[in-house]
């Protein structure tokens, strides 16, 4: 995945430069510090990735390696027109446009409550809202699931006054189940937003903001018109890292439900053809249609918005 | 001044000890390589610490002919399942002895991943075994791994709620008798309506006490010629049960989310009258009375019976299960870890599992043990019921059956008996025959 996002810099990098020898000479130096780097990346994210294109093209059960034959496309077709695949992948979805944009308002908010905060509180701010982002997405997935689980869990009653019943089976239906498991994601992921946007904010010039100030903006037209415009491409930075995280949400679903209660999402389905089914073919075959939705997201994050990566690293 | 001696101190002092450690696990590899007696590494469920004491036990009876060492798997069986094909698959030369759930013992068996038995043993394992047992450790008529012990399911209650419901426990009952007495009496009936493989066992015990059969050609190594009963009229009447109590107001509360702990807990705070569970469940009421968290004559308003039946006809086939011994294909030591399983599974040993960890032996002689039954009064129940039990579809692909039936019939609430049937049976041969994903 993070070779899809850096190559396209580094190849249309190098022809723009090619004019003077200077240039050249940088460009050389860039790749004797980068290529290492780069052959790394390749050998630990491409060779897996082709590795499981090849095993998809075929039948293959673990336990069963004596009838391995080569199918071809067969396994897309069996995925593609299965409806489990499309439940999963509206379920996935669903969760990674909910929470996405929840954590986007949210994470917003957080990071002009940390740029604000006074100077000597800002650390211990920035560290209390971290703290989520800390916690291992297992053992947070484990501390969601027991308080809300209708047995150990205190939310329902605590939340009594709001009308819920004692034994709520939060995890009985697709929509409390989801709404548990996406309440999970944005308290885990959205300081990693707003840890991104803070950055995106300290970009903005003071200058614009004290003009715009002078000239009487409210605090709302400099949002809109110097503040936001200013770090577009933080927040898209943002969006576009948290929405291919948000697509191969895993563990929490994992944790809460297995899958049940109609929960089910793309990772886990790779995850069960797979490891439980030991269909290395199959379970292939929908590990490399995840990572095709994942190179299209990000595709579309990048042509369609126009997301330029490196101006968001500060180059 | 004092700042950079101490940081350089530091790096200095970890590499010493790291130096040493690694000194110390060269010793150590040189001192129980080749010296001393072979080390057979046993993957064992994880217990209340019986398998652990145990493989001591054997390691001092053998005198100096092998050491066992044991190894935790997951606690979820799948899990297990999944955690031993991957390294048998990767040919790992430290399984030794594995600790296997029945139901997936034909799926290793048919892998090659057991060493073969070698002829003495199958006799002298099988030797004053419950039939039960015998069966859920072979593969094609083929004794395949060695029995360790057998669990089966009984129909616990609490003897004050069940008092005044008019059902006489003493005689076998159906469920319906008891769905009927809960919803009278306004209190519940506990089973696992979660989706996982507790709901393949109560399933398959459904149709298998109906008469019935999950899979009417077991034995069959081609997954596309599997045939299944799912919509004959035992599972149909199987899936009746099942939507009748999970939409009945005997269901209890989070039924689809319930496993057999929430169960166990549920009958221990007295919320249900009726639970259909494992043993465990005993010792799991008797250390929380003495424990203190619950009132200290609990224990004493447990009833339990057979397994409820599905018609009055028929006898119940209770729920099979347990933990069987495997031997490793790649096992340096088959051999000894054969003599290893032997001594394990010996009537000493297993009579001791069950007293001490609550897990029921598979041989006929621990029923009588004084120390069993002077803790398990119910002993003589789980035996009866483990002559009955029948364990669930042997099949090389289990793990597909299993998962089909799981995804289909769960929500209980939601089964409609014979639409359901048709569903289940429709998706598991698609699964089998690799045209459905699972």
């Amino acid at each position: 995945m993070t070779t899809t996002v850096e190559k396209p810099t580094t190849t249309s990098a190098s022809p723009r430069h090619a004019a003077s020898e200077k240039s050249r000479s940088e460009a050389r130096l860039g790749w004797y510090l980068a290529g290492p780097a780069f052959a790394v990346m390749l050998l630990v994210t491409a060779y897996p990735i082709l590795q499981a294109f090849y095993e998809s093209l075929f039948d293959y059960r673990l336990t069963d390696p004596a009838n391995r034959s080569f199918t071809g496309l067969t396994n897309y077709g069996v995925i593609l027109t299965d409806p489990v695949w499309w439940d999963a992948f509206g379920v996935t979805v669903l969760i990674t446009v909910v929470t996405v944009a929840v954590e986007l308002v949210l994470g917003f908010a957080l990071a002009l409550v940390m740029v604000q905060a006074l100077k000597a509180l800002r650390p211990v701010l920035r560290a209390a809202i971290l703290i989520p982002y800390a916690v291992i997405t297992v053992v947070s997935a484990f501390a969601w699931q027991f308080a809300f689980a209708p047995d150990s869990g205190f939310v329902n009653s605590w939340f009594s006054f709001l009308g819920l019943a004692p034994d709520t089976d939060w995890f009985g239906s697709p929509g409390s189940a989801i709404f548990v498991i996406c309440l999970a994601e944005i308290w885990k992921t959205t300081p990693f937003i707003s840890l991104l946007l803070l950055a995106g904010l300290a970009q903005v010039p003071d200058v614009l903001q004290e003009a715009a100030k002078v000239d009487g903006a409210t605090w709302w037209q400099r949002m809109r018109r110097v503040t936001i415009p200013n770090m577009k491409a933080a927040i898209m930075v943002a969006l576009l890292f948290r929405t291919l995280d948000a697509f191969r949400v895993f563990d929490s679903v994992y944790v809460m439900t297995a899958g049940a209660n109609g929960t089910e999402v793309l990772s886990f389905l790779a995850y069960r053809q797979t490891i439980a089914r030991l269909e290395i073919g199959l379970g292939s075959a929908v590990s490399v249609l995840l990572f095709i939705s994942v190179v299209l997201i990000c595709g579309l994050f990048v042509k369609g918005f126009k997301v330029d990566l490196s101006q968001a690293r500060g180059e | 001044m004092r700042l950079p001696p101490r940081r350089r101190r530091r790096p200095s002092l970890a590499a010493l000890a790291a130096l040493g450690v690694s000194v110390l696990a060269l010793l150590a590899g040189c001192a129980s390589g080749p010296v001393g007696p072979p080390t057979l590494t046993w993957y064992i469920n994880p217990d209340d610490g019986g398998q652990a004491e145990i493989a001591k036990r054997c390691t001092d009876a053998a005198g100096g002919q092998y050491r066992i060492a044991t190894s935790t798997l997951p606690r979820d069986s799948g899990d297990q399942r999944q955690e031993l094909v991957r390294r048998l698959a990767a040919n790992d030369s430290s399984i030794d002895i594995m600790s296997l759930d029945p139901p997936y013992i034909p799926e290793f068996a048919e892998a090659g991943f057991l060493a073969p038995m070698p002829p003495g043993v199958a006799a002298r394992v099988s030797q004053g075994v419950v039939p039960s047992a015998i069966e859920g450790a072979s593969w094609q008529g083929q004794l395949v791994t060695v029995p360790f012990w057998a669990n089966t399911q009984l129909l616990w209650y609490r003897k004050s709620q069940v008092a005044s419901m008019g059902l006489d426990l003493s005689k076998p009952v159906t469920w319906d008798q008891v769905i009927d007495a809960a919803v009278a009496r306004g209190t519940k009936v506990e089973a696992q309506g979660k989706r996982a493989e507790s709901l393949m066992v109560w399933t398959n015990a459904l149709v298998r006490s109906g008469g019935g059969q999950i899979i009417t050609n077991p034995g069959e190594s081609n997954p596309k010629l599997v045939t299944l009963g799912l919509t004959d009229p035992p599972a149909v009447e199987a899936a009746r049960i099942m939507s009748k109590l999970a939409n009945s107001p005997a269901a209890p509360a989070a039924f689809s989310t319930a496993d057999e702990d929430s169960n166990s807990e549920a009958l221990q705070s007295g919320t249900s009258a009726f639970m259909v569970n494992w043993p465990f469940v005993w010792s799991k009421v008797t250390k929380a009375a003495g424990e203190g968290t619950i009132p200290a004559n609990t224990p004493d308003d447990y009833g339990w019976t057979l397994y409820p039946q599905v018609r009055a006809d028929l006898p119940a086939a209770p729920p099979y299960g347990g933990i069987n011994l495997g031997i490793g294909h790649s096992s340096l030591h088959p051999d000894l870890a054969y003599a290893a399983s032997e001594c394990i599974t010996s009537a000493q040993n297993t009579a001791y599992y069950f007293e001490s960890n609550g897990n029921p032996s598979a041989r006929f002689a621990s029923y009588s043990d004084p120390a069993v039954l002077a803790k398990y009064p119910m002993a003589p129940v789980i035996l009866q019921s483990l002559t009955l039990a029948k364990p669930r579809p042997q099949t090389a692909y289990y793990a597909e059956v299993s998962g089909g039936l799981q995804r289909t019939f769960h929500p209980p609430a939601a089964i409609v008996p014979g639409p359901t049937n048709q569903a289940a049976q429709d998706l598991i041969l698609g699964v089998l025959r690799k045209e459905r994903l699972l």
